[in-house]
């Protein structure tokens, strides 16, 4: 227990991301399903509409942050190292700090469910409820005076932190830590993203922190950033929020791509076709990616130039996206296809990134955008890309990984199954949101009038997300099940092209005995070019020295939540504890012999 | 925790880039800083002249008086590298008076600013006042904020340069420390130039 | 593609007046809705050209190259520039497409009216809507009365936080935005009553801010002008209306809602013709006594956060009947 309290290895810190992360993507899932029981009946009475404000931004706020990320960072963590031919990433403590910000982080915004009575209020009654994107200035403290809020914006502060501190460290892994021969463009195209990404998460981070700050000093210390009497706008808070909020939706969807890039190569026994385009495309994307910001904003009435230039920002940005799909088809095309359950989910993302791409296009146009936005079709939208994209992308990952990581294969006859109820369920649930959003449904609305003529299809929606949840069952069951009988994987149960399957599963601690030397892009596999590698030896010629663990990275990680709750409980002294406690434990972190 | 311990310098390690780790860490998050004052920074431009009441910036800032603080802390650069220079000969005697001084006139620049903020306060410039009291607060008071954790840093090498625990082995560590107080004080410049001197 | 159809048979076949999905975007009745669905027709088109090519394109290479024993091992092909060329050129083409008439459209669609349009002030309230009408010195609530086939140009914000106006027959939404204004004009084609909603999430009854806009002609609408610039009726003395009226101008109902000539109240909608709209609590229920009568005895419990607080002491049933018969009658 005590290892993995203070472990610094990438790989557990792997797993503890995992388990938590999609411990969290079933309170997410949750909610949607509380959700959508109360939507399935027009005039329902589910839950109160108080409750249900809550239940959707929780959702958003679970699935984007404690979810979808920390999903992705568990493959970072993991297999990063492993595809560069590294022991571990740079800076192994920061990657525990990391990860225990993250729970921390997490705990605190969920423990907004249950502490109402400590502020006077009822169970159910102060978690987070102005939404995922915390629109000003329903936010400022005059419209919503509980401390719903101030759990949200103290709470992605917190994560915003464990964000970044992982940036800066994948950043220098995998710029810094390769193995000899292996260029920037012989490294995997998961890794590739990977790297593209973080640079998104370190540049676009610091805006919703200034944001969010602004949002601090509003309600705690009576500026008024967001307060249009005093001269101020709250569409300054919109800019903030979407100048991140876009890379950030970038964020979540390069490392599925990422994932599918490696996935098909292998089930199809090609090499990725137009690997070097498939990466500029992603570089292209993470600076492309900044300039398209107010499409989220197009019914604010910033005037038709503004609107006129993000639309033609938003239109070019679908080209590098689409040249991805059309490379992804040219690998499969003339391969020789195992349908495994990895490979059918890096289908199911392409099939349904499709759709969601396609819809963005629509959204692009901002006269029919203002049809489609704050309606059921932005959530069409949003859902095909983000759970039809991310999600099975990052299922595609599990699937072929877990071997990896676990030493065991998942069931493929279980996959399968997982694999056609969640497709067939996200289909139900989401293809008819596109008409309930045409037929004039809003979004964010907990309750509906029978007469908008939506209720049957919103009945089908809400069957189709309880499919979605049957299949997550089955996921669940998988893993049980194969935990402890499930067939061993060996190093190579797929004939894999990367560094990752040339050594056991799961590696040992040191990876590998030998820092292999690449020649290529593809080292375990023969091709015209080039014979496989040779695998490193089982056992290393000289003992490896490996550093310990650390109690440090958790003990600072603690100052956070402690610093975050002198807000929010009026106790100043709180926030010298937890500083103390922030810098106490970096002091002795930083003077802590520790060598990599 | 549980190892031999050999202070040995990560450094020299290899690295793909020939460039520290550590030091490549560091001009990420000087990359990520950046961003964070160019948000800053720009909502105080935005928001510039929208002050529905006063105090207004030409009726508040002093400009000579800032300007000597901003003398200061392009000083206390000096002084930084006079320091790193010294730590990298392994000249520790000249190695510990220059990180001081570079901590001390940090604590004049900070010094100067409280004077500077207690003035504005007494004028009616405060947080809640106007647009321009907000922004100019929070903008200064973050880069504040940064400065004081580069002065509580800078005093920490200092003590432990006085233990005998600072070498031209740690360069790199003060090389690092430089980055972060050049950074601070250019990111001063801008604010300096943005807010008082084009007004 | 069925589906689409099948809604736009039925919508045709009940046009006009509400018909089955009343709040629809995909039935335009204004110049307004029509440009965005001609725009959103035409992606729709290419997007769904393109959907059919590319998912086809997926489904064959799955099935003509999925693994058969014996197949050789595959040629490693890397990659082929001139395909590179070629699908990155292609979508951008089919973009100019759509960026070209999406940008006219734009700028047809900007707000701009004729200085003769009939002019409305929408404001956003937490959870009601309030229109005047600056020409005509007339202010109502939740229920927007304009003449069909005149052009109208609506002046939105807000009073609180940021609501969104949406009417999707008659066309997109615009953010109400206190201290902001913005601008929809449009002219409608066909008189009927249209619904709409606030799109912009606003709080606990976010989903309860609804209103109509009633299209009629020109004659209807210069009636109901003149209707609304009048006072209010007076009740018949003798009458429940009349008892409704005292009830009213003895209760704190007069601190938040406008009566004119009997109370000055700002914070509520105007009252001063509440009889003759269609619905109440902005669009919420029918205007029949039943629901008023509930709405005044307790409209947070159906109206989450409502700021229409129950009277304390509360009202006895005989003082809401009268109300109810009072504001009835002011047609």
């Amino acid at each position: 227990m005590k290892s993995w309290l203070t472990t610094t290895d990438h790989k557990r810190i792997g797993l503890l991301y995992f388990f938590t992360a999609f411990a969290f993507f079933l309170i997410g899932g949750i909610e949607a399903l509380v959700i959508r029981a109360q939507l399935a009946q027009p005039n329902g009475h589910l839950v109160t509409a108080e409750t249900y404000n809550q239940l959707f931004t929780m959702h958003g706020t679970t699935m984007v942050f404690l979810a979808l990320m920390p999903l992705s960072a568990s493959f970072f963590n993991y297999i990063v190292p492993l595809q560069i031919g590294a022991r571990d990433v740079a800076f192994p403590r920061l990657n525990a700090f990391s990860y225990w910000v993250f729970l921390l982080g997490g705990l605190f915004l969920n423990a907004s469910w249950f502490v109402g009575p400590l502020f006077h209020a009822g169970v159910l009654n102060v978690a987070p409820d102005g939404g995922w994107f915390g629109y000003a200035n329903l936010t400022e403290r005059q419209f919503s005076p509980g401390p719903n809020i101030d759990f949200w914006l103290l709470g992605l502060q917190i994560l915003g932190i464990s964000s970044l501190a992982a940036g800066f460290n994948f950043i220098v892994t995998i710029l810094n830590l390769r193995a000899p021969g292996m260029k920037m463009m012989r490294v995997p195209a998961f890794t590739w993203m990977t790297l593209v990404t973080q640079f998104l998460v370190i540049t676009a981070f610091p805006v919703i922190t200034v944001a969010l700050v602004f949002l601090m000093f509003d309600r705690f210390f009576g500026t008024h950033f967001y307060v249009s009497q005093a001269g101020a706008t709250p569409i300054l808070w919109q800019h903030l929020f979407w100048l991140f909020g876009h890379p950030e939706v970038y964020i979540l969807i390069l490392p599925a791509m990422g994932i599918v890039s490696e996935v098909l190569p292998t089930f199809a026994r090609k090499p990725l076709f137009g690997y070097t385009v498939v990466v500029y495309s992603g570089i292209l994307i993470g600076f492309m990616g900044w300039g398209v910001w107010s499409h989220h904003m197009f019914s604010v009435g910033l005037g038709p130039i503004a609107d006129s230039v993000f639309s033609a920002t938003t239109m070019l940005i679908a080209v590098p996206t689409g040249v991805k799909i059309f490379n992804w088809i040219a690998t499969l095309w003339g391969g020789d296809i195992r349908g495994t359950t990895a490979l059918h989910f890096a289908v199911g993302f392409i099939a349904m990134f499709i759709i969601g791409g396609l819809s963005g296009v629509t959204h692009a146009s901002p006269p029919a955008d203002l049809q489609q936005t704050d309606t059921y079709y932005v959530v069409a939208h949003i859902h095909y890309v983000l759970f039809g994209g991310t999600i099975m992308g990052l299922f595609a990952g599990i699937y072929y990984w877990w071997p990896k990581m676990t030493g065991r294969l998942l069931s493929e006859a279980l996959g399968k199954w997982h694999f056609w109820l969640q497709f067939v369920g996200m289909n139900l649930a989401f293809f008819p949101m596109h008409l309930i959003g045409l037929l004039g449904m809003p979004r964010r609305i907990y309750t509906y009038s029978p007469e908008l003529g939506v209720s049957d299809l919103n009945l089908l929606s809400t069957i189709g997300a309880f499919l979605i949840a049957l299949s997550i069952f089955v996921f669940v069951v998988n893993i049980v099940r194969t935990r402890r009988r499930g067939q061993q994987a060996g190093n190579d149960p797929w004939g894999g092209a990367t560094l990752e399957w040339s050594i056991s599963s799961p590696p040992p601690v040191y990876n590998f005995s030998v820092i292999p030397t690449v020649a290529n892009r593809l080292p375990r596999w023969k091709t015209e070019h080039h014979e496989p590698m040779r695998d490193p030896p089982a056992t290393p010629p000289a003992p490896i020295h490996v550093p310990g663990g650390s109690w440090w990275p958790m003990l600072a990680a603690l100052g956070l939540p402690i610093l975050a709750l002198a807000p929010l409980t009026h106790t100043l002294w709180l926030a010298f504890v937890g500083v103390a406690v922030l810098l106490g434990g970096i002091y002795l972190w930083a003077f802590e012999p520790f060598e990599v | 925790m549980t190892h031999a311990a050999v202070a040995h310098s990560a450094a020299a390690h290899h690295t793909s880039l020939g460039l520290d780790n550590r030091k490549m860490a560091f001009w990420a998050f000087i990359g990520s800083e950046c961003l964070l004052f160019t948000s800053l920074i720009s909502t105080y431009l935005v928001y510039k002249g929208r002050s529905v009441v006063g105090p207004y910036p030409h009726e508040i800032l002093n400009i000579p008086f800032t300007s000597v603080s901003t003398f200061d802390l392009l000083m206390s650069s000096l002084m930084m590298v006079l320091a790193l220079a010294a730590v990298q000969r392994g000249d520790m005697k000249w190695g510990k008076i220059w990180l001081f001084c570079t901590a001390l006139l940090g604590l004049v620049f900070l010094g100067g600013q409280v004077i500077e903020f207690t003035e504005f306060v007494h004028k009616g410039l405060t947080l809640q006042t106007n647009l321009f009291g907000c922004t100019f607060f929070v903008l200064t008071g973050t880069h504040g904020a940064h400065v004081t954790v580069g002065v509580l840093w800078l005093l920490t090498l200092w003590v432990r340069a006085l233990q005998g625990k600072l070498t031209s082995a740690n360069a790199m560590t003060v090389e690092i420390t430089g980055l972060y107080w050049h950074f601070v004080d250019v990111v001063w410049i801008v604010i300096f130039t943005v807010v008082y001197l084009i007004q | 593609m069925r589906k689409r159809f099948w809604v736009l048979t039925a919508a045709l076949a009940s046009s006009g007046c509400g018909g089955p999905f009343p709040q629809s975007a995909l039935h335009p009745h204004s110049d307004f809705a029509r440009a965005s669905d001609v725009l959103f027709t035409d992606i729709f088109w290419w997007a769904a050209a393109v959907f059919v090519v590319v998912e086809a394109l997926l489904v064959v290479a799955l099935i003509r190259f999925r693994h058969r024993e014996g197949r050789p091992a595959p040629t490693p092909t890397h990659g082929h520039t001139l395909m590179e060329i070629a699908w990155t050129l292609a979508p951008a083409v089919i973009l100019v497409f759509v960026a070209v008439p999406t940008v006219r459209t734009i700028f047809a669609t900007a707000g701009e009216a004729p200085a003769d349009a009939v002019k409305v002030q929408v404001i956003g309230h937490q959870w009601w809507w309030e229109f005047k009408y600056p020409d005509l010195a007339l202010t109502t609530a939740n229920e927007m009365h304009v003449p069909v086939g005149k052009p109208v140009r609506v002046a939105i914000t807000s009073a609180d936080v940021i609501h969104s106006f949406w009417v999707p027959p008659l066309g997109g939404k615009r953010d109400a935005i206190p201290g902001q204004t913005n601008y929809i004009a449009f002219q409608a084609e066909s008189v009927g009553d249209y619904s709409g909603q606030c799109a912009e999430f606003c709080g606990a009854s976010h989903a309860n801010m609804r209103l109509r806009v009633v299209v009629e002609s020109d004659s209807e609408f210069g009636r109901w002008a003149t209707v609304h610039l009048a006072g209010p009726a007076a009740p018949t003395p003798g009458t429940a209306a009349e008892r409704g009226k005292a009830v009213f101008a003895r209760s704190a109902c007069i601190g938040c809602h406008t009566i004119q000539d009997v109370s000055p109240g700002v914070i509520g909608p105007n009252l001063t013709h509440v009889g003759g709209r269609t619905t109440i609590a902005s669009g919420l229920f029918p205007n029949d006594s039943a629901h008023l009568a509930r709405w005044i005895a307790d409209a947070p419990s159906l109206k989450p956060g409502a700021l229409m607080m129950r009277m304390q002491p509360p009202l006895t049933d005989a003082d809401i009947a009268a109300l109810v018969a009072y504001l009835q009658s002011l047609k």
